[in-house]
């Protein structure tokens, strides 16, 4: 995945300027800024969910033009969005297969759900995220953050081919599902699955990523290894006290 | 860290299974049935639900409406709303019943094209509801207008072409063909079919799925790839249609179509929509509760005409039982939040 000048404005507001974003095959790489750097907006450009004002974007060797959510997941592109994009009044495998049902018969929009199967695969998908779930069939209204955040990541996972976004996954989740969280992290990073992570939790970011950016007010710092530096330095960048030419090993935009 | 451990049971479909929303309805019209039912006994000496005249009244009253409510429950799961429907029924009689007129009367509205097969009318009818459909559903899914206001603009229409039609004279005298489509208990049938279909295709078709979602989060549902306003526009389309064809089953009830038919209709259908436990705010709701909604609406008028009480008090109590049922699903809401 390569990014080259990408920029969105909003009206006159230019949420993100000139992003230079590369990352490799199998790669684990977070994307931090303070509130308003730019961070979703580059993940609602890679995602599809909106058209970028300029620059060009290239993933899985080819320049790609995704003209809405759906050509970046038949591009094998996965995205667990901050707000978790999950319908509340529907049980967990119709959430997980929203937007893709599997059928039985093809009558058009009355085409006939194939829910035995679904299910299945649904309960495959939780398995590997080691999640409890009472009851598949009930509406996911009223399970928790952590419950909910998971059914969010297995649709992700059970989908992406190529890439997982994560926007904030933690960001409304207590101690122990974090951790949770963290683990199907690894898990997909052990499976060889490309990710990107938008995270505040800094901690968070050096435990999981190889490779971390570095959004400053729409415009990418720098981007740097993950082992080379550290916490204190990384928000210095962030707050912008130093700059990319300030840190050895960073990498401009 | 915390040690992460396949517990072993999701796939036991262990737990609590949250019972049906419906079950709810159900009792409260098994309720409903058996006050009346004692107050029967003490005030008229006769059983109210054992009189199969009665009962069969009872359904072939609602059952109209009750067309219209398969679509409005629908309209409602997605959040939205259908204020439209009672002037469609008016404007759609109209129009299908000037094209089902006999020959034999001198003063048919189009004297050239009488005796026509009950096709015709039956699709300039179902026209005239998908028409207004499309514009509802175009307004508020393309054009981002309210529900409550697009639809608004289309009951004030609606009706006034339904007037301006004739010049507000009324139409009659159909074919024997026409007069066929609402004669005797046909209109229950008609709800029963269209009940059962739409019931199994909202529960079991991707049509279904997309209705619920688009009610329970849009933005999710657009995100996850579903063309959002093309399904509200088909949801509104078919909202219409079934309001048509309610129109056309009334006209031929009567046999005779008048500009002011099914004035109110858009109210009760949404009353009995709400009152089968489908939720205002979107997302939950089904046609079984709505059915059972119909029913209870049902018991109702036909206890009140039963027990000899005043119209006018049949239209507060009515009133109040739609309020009851709204402040009962805001409840529910609110408990649930707290729950999460």
């Amino acid at each position: 995945m390569r990014t080259e000048g990408l920029s969105k404005h909003y009206g006159g507001v230019e949420a993100m300027n000139d992003a230079n974003f590369f990352m490799r095959r199998g790669e684990h790489v977070a994307i931090v800024g303070d509130n308003g750097a730019g961070k979703s907006t580059i993940v609602r450009q890679l995602t599809g969910v909106e058209q970028p004002t300029k620059g060009r974007i290239f993933f899985d060797g080819h320049e790609v033009r995704f003209g809405g959510p759906m050509d970046a997941r038949e591009a094998g592109i996965e995205t667990v969005f901050q707000n978790l994009a999950l319908a509340d009044e529907l049980d967990v495998p119709s959430n997980i297969f929203l937007g893709r049902e599997l059928t039985r018969f093809n009558l058009g929009p009355f085409s006939i759900l194939d829910e035995k199967k679904m299910t299945e695969i649904a309960l495959e998908g939780l398995k590997t995220t080691g999640v409890k779930i009472p009851h598949l069939k009930n509406t996911i209204r009223n399970m928790s953050g952590g419950q909910r955040q998971c059914v969010a990541i297995s649709r992700a996972a059970a989908f992406a081919s190529k890439l997982i976004i994560m926007d904030e996954p933690t960001a409304a989740l207590g101690v122990a599902e974090t951790a949770q969280v963290e683990e199907i992290i690894k898990k997909l990073k052990a499976q060889g699955i490309p990710l990107i992570l938008i995270s505040h939790n800094l901690r968070q970011v050096f435990d999981l990523v190889d490779r971390i950016f570095v959004f400053r007010r729409g415009r990418i710092v720098c981007s740097l290894d993950a082992k080379n530096t550290d916490g204190s330095e990384l928000v210095e960048l962030i707050t912008g006290i130093k700059h990319a030419e300030d840190v050895p090993g960073a990498m401009p935009n | 860290m915390v040690e992460l451990k396949y517990e072993g049971d999701i796939s036991q479909h262990s737990g609590q299974r949250v019972k049906p929303p419906e079950l709810n309805v159900l009792y409260g019209l098994i309720g409903i049935a058996v006050i009346f039912e004692v107050l029967g006994w003490i005030f008229q000496g006769q059983s109210f639900l054992f009189n199969a005249q009665r009962l069969s009244i009872m359904i072939l009253q609602v059952s109209v409406v009750g067309i219209i409510a398969i679509g409005v429950t629908q309209v409602i799961i997605t959040g939205g709303i259908d204020l439209s429907s009672g002037s469609v029924v008016g404007a759609t009689a109209m129009f299908a019943m000037s094209f089902a007129q006999v020959s034999s009367y001198t003063r048919a509205v189009y004297p050239a094209l009488t005796d026509l097969p009950l096709l015709i009318p039956l699709i300039v009818g179902l026209s005239c509801g998908v028409l207004a459909g499309l514009v509802n559903g175009a307004l508020i899914a393309y054009a981002k207008i309210p529900p409550f206001i697009a639809t608004l603009g289309m009951m004030v229409t609606a009706r006034g072409i339904a007037k301006w039609y004739t010049k507000g004279k009324p139409v009659s005298f159909p074919t024997d063909s026409f007069a066929g489509l609402g004669e005797g208990m046909t209109p229950v049938l008609w709800f029963i079919i269209l009940a059962v279909l739409f019931q199994l295709a909202l529960r079991y078709t991707v049509y279904g799925k997309h209705t619920y979602a688009i009610g329970s989060n849009a933005e999710a549902a657009r995100i996850s790839g579903i063309n959002v306003e093309r399904h509200l526009l088909l949801v509104y389309v078919i909202a219409g249609a079934l309001a048509a064809f309610a129109g056309m089953v009334v006209a031929s009830r009567g046999l005779t179509a008048q500009a002011g038919m099914g004035t109110m209709y858009e109210l009760d259908a949404i009353a009995m929509a709400v009152i089968g436990g489908t939720s205002l705010s979107g997302g939950r709701g089904s046609i079984i509760g709505t059915a059972l909604g119909m029913l209870i609406f049902g018991v109702i008028i036909s206890g009140f005409t039963f027990l000899r009480i005043d119209a006018y008090y049949q239209e507060m109590i009515k009133g109040m039982i739609i309020v009851a049922a709204v402040v009962y699903d805001v409840y529910r809401q609110k408990t649930r939040v707290v729950v999460k």
